[in-house]
């Protein structure tokens, strides 16, 4: 991740609290007030040298509110500022009553898929981002607090899990469309 | 030029000078140009023709190159040395073309780009597309009555990599500085929501003459962000001539035809095709080379459902870009229809039921998109009018990946992230010693390289050597605003920058575009370099008093030997201006440009700190 360069970290970008829980629609202002300021086409009288900076800024600016504006870059970032590696590809140990139900609702995915049924896979989709939602207002809570960044990074994981899991049931929905 | 005074965001550093830009909307069938006089947008007509200007391009057998309408008379009859749809082989090889298409030229499978075979020799689409692009060009000209400083060139939004670049190139060809490629959809918001003061969700179903897109776009304080984008590039107006003429020819049992008849079939089709937009049934009939006639009636039910499966495939697209954009039908407040292809009834009919409400249609559909673009233009190039305190932000439409183990696809940027965007991935070298190290790049959202197109090879070299996994080299990939993407590479524990040599898969090298750009020059008379010659030295003299004001202001930013260094070009190039000596002009400006590339750099930054800054921003670390 891109995370702390010469251009500062993304929360003092957008003016915001180095915080777990954001606003949306605080986030969304500042985020277009800054792209209103640094844009290239803001700058676009001037020389390519100078456009350039302008754009690096824009990166720099969209790949931050690409990161705050959801939930998992966001926690990720935050660990990140934190110096904790969170270990996603190694560290696979999860509780087994969050294993047992994930292994359930991915058979209801299979199934449904091989049933062709886009009605399940809504409603699977539906109960899934339920899950997410509850999770990330417990993730809240460990970092904003608790300050529990051990159980943030545990819960990181299994919300990663979870957007894995509806990311295929897209693609299934996909397939099954065309 | 390396530096100018700054201006404040937003503003022009000469405001009272009028500078001349115009939107061109590079059509698969037509194309236009409009620009912003007195305020308003307008699309400025021919000499005798109208508006839109029929995007083919005829060779001559006596060396002239004839555009538009009188090119296309001869469409049928001198099929092979007039070329139509160029724009469906922008970046394209030959494998990408459906078989039918791959027998309408003397095609040559050139790498990269295919070229056509004509008798003023073999041409790359881009070298045709810039035939078409110069006409419009002289247009403006003589209309606006001077030189333009650069044109927004319109794109659709689905075109990759490739097709943008090609798009560029043929700008360049055609001697136009391109301010911006902009995405159709996009242009067509922005003609749109100014004119209407829009707020909300809005989408731009996008049928043209060879592309289909759909853009998702929220329009809120002045910015319009597009929120997903998705099409076919290889879908279009075109196709459902296509499907007419087929079911024609099969009407008379005349599969095998020569090029000259097929290319009447086809223009009596689509003839047909307007035609039963406003009415319910028309005959069409095409007189044969051979003396006899093919002639059938259709009916608009008839026409429907040999074009059922085209307009279906347009839904496709459109449930994708919702998709990805988090949002549901209702979530869409209104759906603005662009290009001519979506006058067809059917189209209509389909958007309304999808949609659940009948699309906006206010603005000509042939004109909105050439005139958000001349709206753009005129913004980029420093004309911002009162009301224009808007911003755009798009999205780059396809994902941009590595070639990793196994012929598979790692993402490193994906599809409908807002640009400009740039990642950096780290790398490492597997051998002792290594010192160069190779990065194919791709673009598409299949996860085999095989089945996503191939945009580039970069080499790295120079690469300090090290024990194996012991380099760490960090590749930044940049996406501008155009949606094109460049690419770096730095050794991070040297810090030593690794060179790239990049190996375009499809386009035209920088070679290619110099060379056909001296050929143009070749002809350039006296006059012409005696204007030249004094163009320069009024650069040069601008040059000279904005670095050293800007000496004056930011001299701290630099150390002694860096002002000193930069101290001495100017007065080498003060020096040089009275002479007339052009070439010598030239490059002493190109010197000190790159001279003063860090200090303009560091100035700028230091210019968009202090814009952050006069906002809330106040711990921003610096």
């Amino acid at each position: 991740m891109n995370a702390s360069n010469a251009f500062g970290d993304y929360f003092a970008l957008f003016g915001l609290p180095r915080r777990f829980a954001v606003d949306p629609t605080v986030l969304e202002s500042a985020y277009l007030d800054v792209q209103a300021k640094i844009h290239p086409d803001r700058f676009s009288h001037m020389p390519e040298n100078e456009r350039r900076v302008a754009m690096q800024w824009a990166s720099h600016a969209n790949e931050g509110y690409r990161v705050l504006r959801r939930a998992v870059p966001r926690a990720r970032y935050l660990l990140h500022l934190a110096g904790i590696d969170p270990q996603i590809e190694s560290n696979t140990a999860m509780p087994a009553d969050f294993l047992m139900r994930q292994m359930l609702l991915r058979e209801a995915v299979e199934e449904a898929q091989d049933d062709a049924d886009v009605e399940a896979l809504d409603g699977l989709l539906r109960e899934l981002r339920r899950d997410a939602r509850a999770m990330e207002q417990q993730l809240a809570g460990d970092f904003d607090e608790h300050g529990d960044l051990i159980a943030a990074t545990a819960r990181v994981r299994q919300l990663m899990f979870l957007e894995r899991l509806q990311e295929d049931i897209g693609s299934a929905l996909e397939t099954l469309e065309n | 030029m390396a530096l100018l005074q700054i201006a404040e965001p937003g503003q022009s550093a000469a405001p009272h000078e009028h500078r001349l830009a115009v939107g061109i909307d590079l059509g698969t069938t037509h194309s236009l140009v409009a620009t912003v006089r007195h305020s308003l947008p307008e699309c400025l007509p021919g000499e005798q023709c109208g508006i839109l200007l029929p995007s083919i391009v005829r060779y001559l057998p006596d060396g002239s190159v004839a555009v538009g309408k009188e090119a296309a008379e001869h469409q049928a009859t001198d099929s092979q040395n007039t070329i139509v749809s160029v724009k469906r082989f922008m970046g394209r090889g030959l494998d990408d073309l459906e078989a039918g298409a791959r027998k309408q030229y003397d095609f040559v499978d050139a790498e990269g780009m295919v070229r056509i075979n004509t008798r003023a020799g073999v041409k790359s689409p881009v070298e045709v597309s810039a035939e078409i692009l110069k006409v419009l060009r002289q247009r403006a000209e003589s209309r606006l009555g001077g030189e333009l400083v650069g044109a927004v060139i319109t794109v659709p939004a689905y075109f990759d990599d490739a097709q943008r670049q090609a798009t560029k190139d043929a700008a360049r060809l055609a001697g136009l500085n391109v301010l911006r490629l902009l995405n159709e959809p996009t242009a067509a918001a922005i003609a749109y929501g100014l004119d209407n003061e829009t707020e909300g969700i809005y989408a731009v179903f996008d049928l043209g003459g060879g592309t289909f897109d759909f853009s998702v776009l929220k329009l809120s304080r002045g910015v319009f962000e597009v929120l997903a984008t998705s099409g076919d590039a290889a879908l279009g107006g075109d196709d459902f001539d296509q499907a007419l003429a087929t079911w024609l020819r099969a009407q008379g049992a005349a599969d095998e035809l020569s090029p000259e008849d097929a290319r009447a079939v086809l223009v009596e089709c689509r003839r047909v095709k307007e035609v039963l937009s406003r009415k319910d049934a028309e005959v069409a009939s095409v007189a044969l080379t051979n003396g006899s006639t093919l002639s059938a009636e259709v009916t608009r039910a008839q026409f429907e459902a040999l074009t059922a499966k085209l307009v279906a495939k347009t839904l496709t697209p459109v449930r994708k870009a919702l998709r990805d954009a988090n949002l549901s039908v209702e979530d869409v407040h209104g759906v603005v229809l662009v290009g001519g292809a979506t006058r067809m009834p059917q189209i209509r009919e389909a958007v309304a039921q999808h949609f659940g409400d009948e699309p906006l249609t206010d603005i000509d559909p042939d004109k909105v998109v050439a005139i958000g673009a001349a709206i753009q233009a005129n913004v980029l190039a420093g004309n911002r009018r009162e009301e224009d305190d808007w911003l755009l932000l798009d999205v780059i439409p396809l994902s941009l990946g590595i070639e990793t183990m196994g012929g598979l696809v790692e993402k490193i940027v994906t599809r409908n992230s807002t640009i400009p965007t740039a990642k950096a991935q780290e790398f490492t070298t597997y051998k002792d010693g290594q010192t160069a190290m190779a990065i194919h790049v791709v673009q598409g959202e299949r996860e085999l390289v095989r089945d996503c197109r191939s945009l580039g090879r970069f080499e790295l070299r120079g690469i300090p050597p090290m024990a194996a996994g012991a380099a760490r080299i960090r590749v930044t990939f940049q996406v501008d605003a155009d949606g094109l993407l460049s690419v770096a590479a730095r050794e991070l524990s040297s810090g030593v920058e690794a060179s790239i040599v990049v190996k375009p898969s499809y386009g035209l090298s920088d070679d290619e575009v110099a060379g056909m750009l001296r050929a143009g020059f070749e002809h350039a008379d006296e006059d012409m370099r005696l204007r030249a010659l004094r163009e320069q030295q009024v650069e040069a003299q601008r040059m000279v008093e904005s670095v050293q004001s800007a000496l004056d202001v930011d001299g701290d930013l630099l150390d002694a030997p860096e002002r000193a260094e930069i101290e001495a070009a100017l007065a080498a190039l003060s020096g040089l201006i009275a002479g007339n000596d052009g070439r010598a002009i030239k490059s002493a400006l190109e010197g000190i440009n790159k001279l003063t590339e860090t200090f303009a750099a560091r100035r700028m930054d230091k210019t968009i700190r202090a814009a952050l800054a006069g906002q809330k921003l106040s711990d921003l670390k610096v």
